[in-house]
């Protein structure tokens, strides 16, 4: 019997197990995809990890992991969103975000160009957020064992002096300003994932927060919460604040910037908009004096054209959301039980 | 949005609200047929709008709600088989059968897809020639005619893996066991819109006649709601009954006669039960007996070893109009949205999940 040892393909189109090895393969795809899109001198330290110098003061840290399916979807894939996720995280923490890590877990079997793709839409925002990524990871799986890639990235940040962003700072009268259309994101993934049978012209609104928030803390002093209202939905977020903040927050329905493709794809498949995942969006919540300074501030750029006030602090001392209904009447919004599930008829 | 926003406009609204309390002189029970009726009812706080003499009432039209136990365990138990796939709408994803939900053995390994159409399961079907893919079924007249068009095409596309696990209802004769009951509470009916769009009207002027029970086809916007009670209210407080059509831009008097010519030509009716209610005759449809061959009830043998039905749960009574979900020890309690003792905490047309999601 003559024994066959195979050599794997280094041309290969597809991501293999010997990616993921360790060996002559994994630094091909290091150098090849990784190196050229993230180059710079802290990453070439080419260390076990990076070293960098931090200055006093305080930091922030960060981490989330990406799943998302597909990993190509209108208006981004799994790249920018991992790298967008994660510095809008340190954003609301009020940081300036500086380094970031990303960890990348591959299913056999993922074509390499799609691979490539991704890596270069992390670069791209990663330099519009202005932050370096400064160390990663590479694991192969077996197919089957994981769907296409997932991402993990996390980052630090440094949190300038002055800045105390934190939900017990809220105070009955302040208002709640959401930065943008609610639902795109959710209803975008919705409509590219399952066959729906019918399609929008919605495209994700995945995008980096941190240089509004960042010019949006240079002109307000007293900003009390920033929150991404990222899975949950905005009234998932809502009711987080709420209850770390111990304080009703009262929602005005016909103030909500949902748009009529989000509200017509909701009505259809008996979801509700509120409950919906968003990316590129954030609530703030501050002072009712500081709210027109920071519209002002937040239109000036194109991820906070449309920002407005929804709602506002009416009391401390109970946790709860409430809204008042295009008919003047209140309901609860409450937090989601489980996940959305689409109704029938 | 068009077709939608003119439904729940504001104005519209406070003029029926204001023509509901000239006209209502005494208390009237009004039940709601449909469960999407029910949650547009909670979503908007209609009730809060009306005078006190009126009296939602809250119907047994959600098909997750009424699906038995025993067709759960079913679903539950051919799911488990190796080679199969269990198609299924999201909602019926939670609803507790004897002992597990689809969720749950899903997360053991099951093979079971949520989809939004009965057609994705014939493709699934069609990817899958090694494997049994079971659409599960359920629905009222509405849901009904999509389940059979499935099924032809699979039919058509010579799709022997394919079968459906049906638990079909229809309306009429869940509303003559309310009313026949002695204690019937319910003074008129709003009928379910996009039931009657496929089934028209005819046999609610029937019923309305032999029950002398006004019935006013119903739609889902704000507007419609209390349009349809403002003409149920008419007729209660002139003393007369019929079946009037309330939602007039989506039912046709006769139907939808495709739609219905589908659900004669492939179906027959049988005594159904209804969840928390009972056995009620020729109340539902199963495949006749040429398409047994797509009736996963004849491919997966089941035999129901012990049922076990919440006996916690009041929902029967809530569709039969004898109570409100406030009146269970059980709501928001020991049963909520994440832990439902009864199927209608699962879905957002069940009655309590409705009522609890859009509290006060």
């Amino acid at each position: 019997m003559e024994l066959n040892c195979p050599i794997p393909f280094t041309d290969s189109d597809c991501v293999l197990l010997a990616h993921g090895g360790g060996g002559r393969m994994t630094h091909q795809l290091i150098s090849r995809i990784f190196y050229p899109a993230f180059r710079n001198p802290l990453l070439e330290q080419d260390h076990d990890g990076c070293v960098f110098p931090v200055s006093a003061g305080r930091m922030a840290y960060s981490t989330d992991s990406f799943v998302v399916d597909p990993i190509f979807f209108p208006g981004g894939n799994i790249g920018d969103l991992a790298v967008n996720g994660t510095v809008n995280d340190l954003a609301c923490c009020g940081a300036k975000p500086l380094y970031l890590t990303a960890g990348f877990i591959l299913e056999e079997g993922l074509k390499l160009n799609d691979l490539e793709r991704i890596v270069q839409s992390m670069k791209k925002a990663a330099d519009r957020a202005g932050i370096q990524i400064v160390a990663g990871d590479t694991k192969v799986v077996e197919r089957g064992k994981c769907d296409k890639l997932f991402i993990n990235t996390s980052g630090i940040g440094i949190v300038p002096a002055g800045i105390h962003i934190a939900p017990s700072q809220v105070q009955e009268g302040d208002v709640v300003i959401c930065s943008g259309a609610i639902g795109v994101h959710g209803i975008t993934i919705l409509s590219a994932r399952e066959s729906l049978g019918f399609e929008t012209n919605l495209k994700s609104d995945t995008v980096s927060l941190n240089n509004m928030l960042s010019e949006l803390l240079t002109s307000i002093e007293e900003v009390h919460v920033l929150r991404d209202p990222t899975r949950g939905g905005v009234s998932g977020t809502l009711n987080e604040i709420a209850q770390a903040a111990n304080a009703e927050i009262i929602l005005d329905e016909t103030s909500l910037p949902i748009p009529e493709e989000v509200r017509a794809a909701s009505d259809i498949l008996g979801l509700d908009p509120l409950y919906i995942a968003n990316e590129g969006l954030v609530l703030i919540i501050l002072p009712e004096k500081d709210a027109q300074t920071a519209l002002s501030v937040m239109h000036r750029f194109d991820e906070g054209r449309k920002a407005t006030v929804i709602g506002r602090i009416s009391s401390k001392g109970k946790a709860l959301v409430r809204m008042k209904t295009i008919y003047g009447n209140y309901r609860i919004v409450d937090m989601l039980s489980g996940e959305q599930l689409p109704r029938i008829c | 949005m068009k077709y939608a926003d003119e439904y729940k406009d504001k104005q519209q609204v406070q003029a029926l609200v204001h023509a509901i309390r000239k006209t209502v002189t005494r208390p009237w029970h009004i039940m709601e047929i449909c469960g999407g009726q029910t949650y547009a009812i909670a979503r908007y706080r209609l009730e809060e709008m009306l005078p006190p003499e009126i009296r939602l009432l809250h119907g047994p039209g959600c098909p997750v709600c009424v699906t038995p136990v025993e067709t759960i365990d079913r679903a539950l138990y051919i799911a488990s088989q190796p080679n199969v796939i269990l198609a299924s709408f999201g909602d019926m994803m939670r609803v507790p059968g004897s002992k597990e939900d689809l969720l749950q053995i899903k997360a053991k390994g099951a093979d079971i897809r949520m989809l939004y159409s009965p057609l994705d399961a014939v493709t699934l079907a069609a990817e899958n020639p090694d494997k049994e893919v079971v659409f599960f079924a359920i629905g009222f007249e509405t849901t009904t005619p999509i389940h059979l068009m499935a099924l032809k095409e699979a039919i058509r596309r010579k799709l022997d893996n394919f079968s459906l696990l049906t638990s079909l209802f229809t309306v009429p004769p869940a509303i003559e066991t309310i009313l026949s009951d002695k204690d019937c509470k319910v003074d008129g009916f709003l009928t379910a819109g996009h039931v009657c769009a496929i089934t028209g009207n005819s046999t609610y002027h029937r019923l309305s006649e032999q029950y002398k029970t006004p019935m006013v086809v119903t739609g889902f916007e704000p507007v419609d709601l209390l349009y349809g009670i403002y003409r149920c209210l008419c007729q209660l407080e002139a003393g007369i009954y019929k079946s009037e059509n309330a939602y007039k831009r989506a039912v046709p008097e006769e139907g939808n006669l495709q739609a219905r010519a589908l659900m004669d030509e492939m179906l027959k009716p049988c005594d159904q039960e209804w969840r928390g209610i009972g056995i009620i005759p020729n109340s539902g449809r199963q495949l006749r007996q040429e398409l047994k061959k797509y009736s996963s009830r004849e491919k997966f043998r089941f035999h129901p070893k012990e049922i076990r039905f919440p006996s916690a749960c009041i929902a029967g009574e809530i569709m039969r109009g004898k109570k409100q979900p406030g009146d269970c020890p059980h709501f928001g309690t020991a049963c909520h949205p994440e832990h439902p003792i009864g199927a209608p905490m699962v879905s957002s047309e069940g009655v309590c999940a409705a009522y609890y999601m859009n509290k006060k």
